[in-house]
């Protein structure tokens, strides 16, 4: 039955989560930015909310609440509303997790769960994305190969989410004419974890790349076990949270603008008052309104368990051109506001950018 | 529980609405051609469509919200064509809308066997229906209005038997001094000079209206209100309130078409073979065909709308004031469709053009969404409005 209504509990969580993110995300948000660190109370503070651990089984160290995925891009759009590097950094942990989780083996799930059900932040990250121009992340270029009871994986990694303290990394690479994942343990022999790189967007966001070098793993390394996983599977979960955040972010843009434009005088009325801003916070509304019908369609697709390979792609798509529209066209409504840093406006230009070649940073 | 899945039973009705659209849609070149002729209301087929057609469950609480499922029937029904039915419904004009919002329950009853047209602009009067200059003055010693005035572009303003017209009964009161009235078709100084010659949706009759000392009884006021409020608004909003499904289901109209367009593109696309890759990420472009990669961002534009037309329903469904949800989803639509039609044409190239295919139709047909039942600024300014808590007034 198709509905729109959210659950008692779904309203709960947006409430709570969006009181959270204006108390505790967005007065820190640009100091972050400038310092491009995140600081540790902030993950702590975050942490404590369970945002991973609540919903790992109580079997893995976790509370075992139901996940809802629709209820996660409830949560996650809230949080981006505050900011998109802090809320990223806050579920992080969820996306290597929810990947043991929903495909790893009886053993991994053993090994590696508990790690996140403990008392501070810890995090794995998932390395899809790979350095030079037209990397795609379901056509990866590392490679790994059998070898007796053990795989060898050679090739780079970019833009891996906290890379600088995961202690597992989840590495997709092709296997034959194969993708899958494997987890590479920190300290494995023969990886390179670098310094945060430099980006446009997203600075207090620390992203590193990742040297393979002939990096050996055990047999059981493999995500799924013997029979594998369908990486695609995440990259959907990914590209329907990225989506969300960048809904977050696009909604941060309108409700900045309209109390500016109703404050800001030009000609002697406030620039509201004219249909060319006007109607412009209005395409701004329609867009971040039609993309969040997107983004539900795609989570509660994948909380079924459907194939929604297709609409995390239209989510994703259509949030890295709609994000972006809003905030070039929030700069705009500014003027030189827009453009120097006093105003969160500029922040949100250059992650919405950012976001909108990501892949794979957070899940739902 | 937020959900975007469709029930068994949902699925059984739209199966039986595509099967209806696919007979229709045989008459769509025909029907456009033949623009002076009215086009019959039952097809050849209907009798043999419907003889053994088994019978399906109503829909239950169980299944998707009566509104949503109107919607949804409303797309498969103009995925076919615009005006061709197998059937058409002898209800259903958008002034029986108007009537079982504005209009008493005995007016609902008296009425309700009507198809009735609705007739808001004249020739002087568009967007701005506070504009209005039909007049209905009240004769005290007959106890009838008499109407005087004239109307363009009502919609199935041939095929109708009666109208709901504005008119204003005091000119000096702007909005709050217009009313909707109900005419019956054979009254007396009531005429339909002529069709009106259209871009798109040529078949579907549009008619002028021409009112010329036109005398009705006093009870065919719509909700038999006579007084003029202060607020300029009071009056205006009862009428206004039809739009909040009525611009819903324009924008599932037009959207109807755009999806016939990217179906049949998706078809034409495939046999030459280039088929749409959703497992494609941001830098996954490389691979894709510009066509594709078109092709694929007016699908998730397509998604977009119908979704957001989806959940205006769900609200009206829902008792919720939905306000500004029936411009967005208009807004939105009228937008998307003039997309999505005309971005076919450009990547199917010059067949897209000839009317040897449908598509160049479905551009034309799909053409007016943007513009009726509110352009697309008009939905525009009315958001806006709803956005920065400003009146008509504060913002033009």
């Amino acid at each position: 039955m198709i509905s729109f209504g959210m659950s008692e509990d779904q309203e709960l969580v947006r409430d709570a989560m969006r009181e959270f993110a204006a108390e505790a995300i967005r007065p820190i948000a640009r100091e972050c930015d400038e310092a491009a660190k995140i600081p540790q109370d902030f993950l702590d503070t975050a942490w404590s909310l369970g945002l991973t651990s609540t919903q790992i089984p109580e079997s893995y160290g976790g509370a075992g609440e139901e996940r809802s995925m629709v209820t996660n891009a409830i949560l996650l759009e809230e949080l981006a509303h505050g900011d998109a590097s802090l809320a990223m950094a806050a579920v992080a942990p969820s996306l290597f997790a929810n990947a043991i989780l929903d495909h790893g083996t009886e053993e991994q799930k053993k090994s590696i769960l508990p790690l996140f059900c403990g008392e501070s932040y810890a995090t794995g990250s998932i390395a899809l994305l790979e350095p030079g121009p037209l990397a795609d992340a379901s056509r990866p270029r590392t490679v790994a190969e059998q070898k007796g009871d053990s795989f060898v994986i050679s090739g780079r990694k970019t833009m891996v989410l906290m890379g600088d303290r995961a202690s597992h990394f989840l590495v997709t690479a092709q296997l034959g004419d194969d993708l899958a994942a494997f987890v590479v343990p920190r300290d494995a022999a023969g990886l390179t974890v670098s310094e945060p790189e430099k980006k446009m967007g997203l600075h207090a966001l620390s992203m590193t790349r990742l040297e393979l070098e002939r990096v050996e793993v055990g047999a059981d390394a493999m995500l799924g076990g013997t029979e594998g996983a369908d990486v695609q599977l995440i990259l959907n979960a990914s590209r329907a949270a990225l989506a969300t955040v960048m809904l977050g972010v696009s909604r941060a843009v309108l409700e900045y603008c309209v109390p500016y434009t109703k404050d800001r005088v030009a000609f002697d009325e406030p620039i509201s008052k004219k249909q060319s801003i006007a109607f412009r916070l209005s395409e701004m509304h329609i867009e971040q309104h039609a993309l969040r019908q997107l983004c539900w369609q795609a989570a509660s697709l994948l909380e079924h368990g459907e194939d929604a390979t297709k609409a995390a792609w239209q989510a994703r798509a259509y949030a890295a051109e709609k994000s972006m529209w809003i905030a070039d066209n929030g700069v705009q409504v500014l003027g030189g506001h827009g453009f120097i840093r006093e105003h969160p406006v500029e922040m949100w230009f250059r992650n919405a950018r950012t976001l909108g070649v990501m892949e794979g940073l957070v899940a739902l | 529980m937020i959900d975007f899945r469709l029930t068994a039973n949902d699925k059984a009705h739209l199966a039986r609405t595509r099967a209806e659209a696919e007979i229709a849609r045989r008459y769509a070149r025909e029907f456009d051609e033949r623009e002076d002729e009215m086009i019959p209301d039952v097809l050849p087929e209907a009798e043999a469509f419907y003889k053994n057609l088994e019978k399906l469950p109503d829909l239950g609480m169980e299944d998707s919200h009566g509104p949503i499922m109107m919607m949804l029937q409303t797309m498969g029904a103009y995925w076919g064509d615009y005006s061709a039915r197998v059937k058409r419904s002898a209800r259903g004009g958008l002034g029986n809308a108007a009537l079982g919002a504005a209009g008493t329950d005995e007016q609902k009853e008296k009425w309700g066997n009507l198809l009735l047209s609705m007739a808001i602009t004249e020739p002087g009067c568009g967007s701005d229906p506070s504009r209005v200059s039909t007049t209905a003055v009240l004769d005290e010693e007959t106890d009838e209005w008499i109407l005087n005035g004239e109307k363009i572009f009502v919609t199935t303003g041939i095929r109708a038997t009666g109208v709901v017209m504005w008119a204003t009964i005091d000119k000096s009161a702007g909005r709050a001094g217009i009313k909707s009235f109900l005419v019956e078709k054979d009254t007396p100084g009531f005429n339909v000079p002529h069709k009106e010659k259209k871009l798109g949706i040529r078949a579907d009759d549009t008619a002028a209206y021409v009112f010329t000392d036109c005398r009705i009884p006093r009870g065919n006021l719509l909700g038999l209100d006579e007084t003029i409020p202060k607020s300029s608004s009071g009056g205006f909003r009862g009428v206004m309130k039809t739009f909040n499904m009525t611009r819903p289901l324009t924008a599932a109209m037009g959207l109807g078409i755009a999806e016939a367009a990217l179906d049949y593109t998706r078809d034409q696309l495939e046999e030459a073979g280039i088929v749409p890759d959703y497992t494609a990420g941001p830098g996954g472009m490389g691979r894709l065909t510009a066509a594709a990669d078109k092709f694929m961002r007016l699908e998730a534009l397509f998604d977009a709308s119908r979704l957001t037309t989806l959940q205006c329903a769900w609200m009206a469904g829902k008792g919720l004031p939905n306000n500004m949800e029936s411009s967005v989803c208009k807004a939105h639509a009228g937008s998307a469709v003039r997309e999505i039609t005309q971005g076919c044409i450009e990547i199917l190239g010059s067949m897209g053009a000839s009317r040897e295919y449908l598509l160049e139709k479905w551009m034309r047909d799909s053409r007016i969404t943007d513009i009726y039942e509110g352009t697309g600024e008009i939905q525009r300014l009315i958001i806006a409005r709803g956005l920065l808590d400003y009146t008509r007034k504060d913002l033009k």
